[in-house]
C-alpha cells in the first residue's frame, strides 16, 4: 500500500478515484450530520451545545495527526534524501492547518455557552495556538523560499521542532490545571462518552478523515507533477 | 550513505532537538504560575502569603447547598474536598454554574478563607451522556 505513495504510482491516482472518495465523503458526512444534529441526544449538562463536539473533536484529532505525520516525514527526509518524501509533508500541511483553525474556532464557539467565555490562555488552548503558528511557519517556509533544498531544510526543521509541542498539547490537560476538560477518549480506559454520542463522533471523524485524504491526494498529485515538470525542464 | 556530512547533520539536529526540549522544559516549569490556569483551595491554603494582592484564579467544585443569591450578588463555597474557600461575586454566572459542578473564579484573595471574584467560569468534566441516562443513574444512587 505504501508503494502507492511513490511518484510513479501516486501520479496515476485518477480523477475517478478522487470522485469516488468525494461521493463517499459526502454520504458519510450527510449521515454524520443527521446523527449529530438530530438523532443523538442532548447532554445531561451541556444540552444541545454539546453538538459542536461532533466537529470540534475530529478536527482537533486530524490537526494533531497531520502535524505528527509531517514531523515524522521530516525526520525520514533527513535520513533518506529522496525528493518526493518532503512533498508528502508539504501536501498535508494546508489541510492540517485548516483543521487546526476549525478546532480553535469551533472550540471557541463551544466555550462561550459552556464555560462562559470565548477564549482563555490555558495550557490546552495556548498549545493549540502554538500548533497553528508552527503550521503557518511550515507552509510559509515552503512558499517563500525559492531554493527547494533550502525550503526543505528549513520547513523540516520547523516541523521537527514543532513535534515537541504535540505531547504538550495532548498532556496539557493532565499536567496542569486547565479550563479545558481532560480527554474523554483514551487508549487506556473506556470512553467517557455514551455510545449514543460516540457513534456520531466516529461517523463525523470518518467523513472528515476522507476529506483530508482527498485534499492531500489532490495536492500531492499536483506537487508530483510539478516535480516531474521541473525534472523535464532541467534535462532540456 | 552515512558519510561525514550526514553524521554531522544528524548530530546537529539531535543536539538542537535536545537543547530545545530542555529550554521548553525549563520555560514551562518557570512559567508554572501562568501555565497553571487556576489554583486549588488546598494550594491557596498552604501558600496563601504568595497569593494576596494578586489577581489569581481559584478552581474547584461548588460545594453542595452553598450557593446563596442576593439581588445581583452570589456567594458560594468552592472546595476541592480537602479545603474550602468562600467566594463572593457580583454579576451573572454561566449557565453551567451549579452546585456539585466545576468552577473557576478569577479575582483576589481577601484573606485565607475569603475570595472576591470578578469573573466566574464554569468547568465541565469529560463525561458525556444523555439526560435520560443521567436521570437513571441518579435514581439508582438515591
Amino acid at each position: 500500500m505504501l508503494k502507492n505513495f511513490l511518484p510513479h504510482k501516486a501520479i496515476l491516482i485518477n480523477n475517478k478515484f478522487i470522485f469516488f472518495l468525494t461521493v463517499l465523503m459526502i454520504l458519510i458526512i450527510f449521515v454524520g450530520l443527521i446523527f449529530s444534529l438530530l438523532i443523538s441526544p442532548s447532554d445531561y449538562i451541556q444540552g444541545d451545545s454539546v453538538r459542536i463536539m461532533y466537529v470540534h473533536v475530529p478536527a482537533s484529532f486530524i490537526a494533531l495527526s497531520c502535524f505528527l505525520l509531517i514531523g515524522l516525514i521530516s525526520i525520514l527526509n533527513l535520513i533518506l534524501k529522496i525528493k518526493f518524501i518532503p512533498l508528502i509533508g508539504k501536501s498535508l500541511a494546508p489541510i492540517g492547518s485548516v483543521f487546526a483553525l476549525v478546532s480553535i474556532v469551533t472550540g471557541s464557539l463551544w466555550g462561550k455557552p459552556t464555560w462562559g467565555i470565548w477564549w482563555v490562555w490555558d495550557a490546552r488552548l495556548t498549545s493549540m495556538t502554538i500548533l497553528l503558528i508552527f503550521y503557518f511557519a511550515y507552509i510559509l517556509a515552503w512558499k517563500f523560499i525559492d531554493n527547494f533544498e533550502k525550503a526543505n531544510k528549513i520547513s523540516s526543521s520547523i516541523a521537527i521542532i514543532g513535534l515537541l509541542n504535540l505531547p504538550v498539547i495532548k498532556y496539557s490537560v493532565e499536567w496542569w490545571n486547565t479550563l479545558h476538560q481532560p480527554s474523554s477518549i483514551t487508549l487506556t480506559s473506556a470512553p467517557a462518552i455514551h455510545y449514543k454520542m460516540l457513534i456520531p463522533l466516529i461517523i463525523m471523524f470518518l467523513g472528515m478523515f476522507i476529506y483530508t485524504l482527498i485534499i492531500f491526494l489532490m495536492r500531492y498529485k499536483t506537487e508530483l507533477m510539478k516535480l516531474k515538470l521541473d525534472k523535464k525542464t532541467k534535462n532540456n | 550513505m552515512f558519510g561525514k556530512k550526514v553524521k554531522y547533520r544528524l548530530l546537529f539536529f539531535i543536539t538542537l532537538f535536545t537543547l530545545i526540549s530542555l529550554i521548553l522544559f525549563l520555560v514551562l516549569n518557570s512559567l508554572e504560575k501562568n501555565v497553571v490556569f487556576f489554583f486549588s483551595p488546598t494550594e491557596i491554603n498552604n501558600k496563601s502569603e504568595n497569593y494576596f494582592k494578586k489577581k489569581i484564579r481559584l478552581g474547584g467544585v461548588v460545594k453542595e447547598k452553598s450557593i446563596k443569591k442576593k439581588n445581583n450578588s452570589i456567594n458560594f463555597i468552592i472546595t476541592d474536598y480537602t479545603n474550602e474557600i468562600i467566594v463572593s461575586y457580583v454579576g451573572s454566572v454561566p449557565n453551567l454554574f451549579s452546585e456539585g459542578k466545576g468552577v473557576v473564579a478569577e479575582g483576589m484573595l481577601k484573606d485565607k478563607k475569603y475570595f472576591i471574584a470578578d469573573k466566574i467560569l464554569a468547568k465541565h468534566d469529560e463525561n458525556y451522556m444523555p439526560s435520560e441516562v443521567s436521570k437513571i443513574l441518579n435514581k439508582n444512587n438515591n
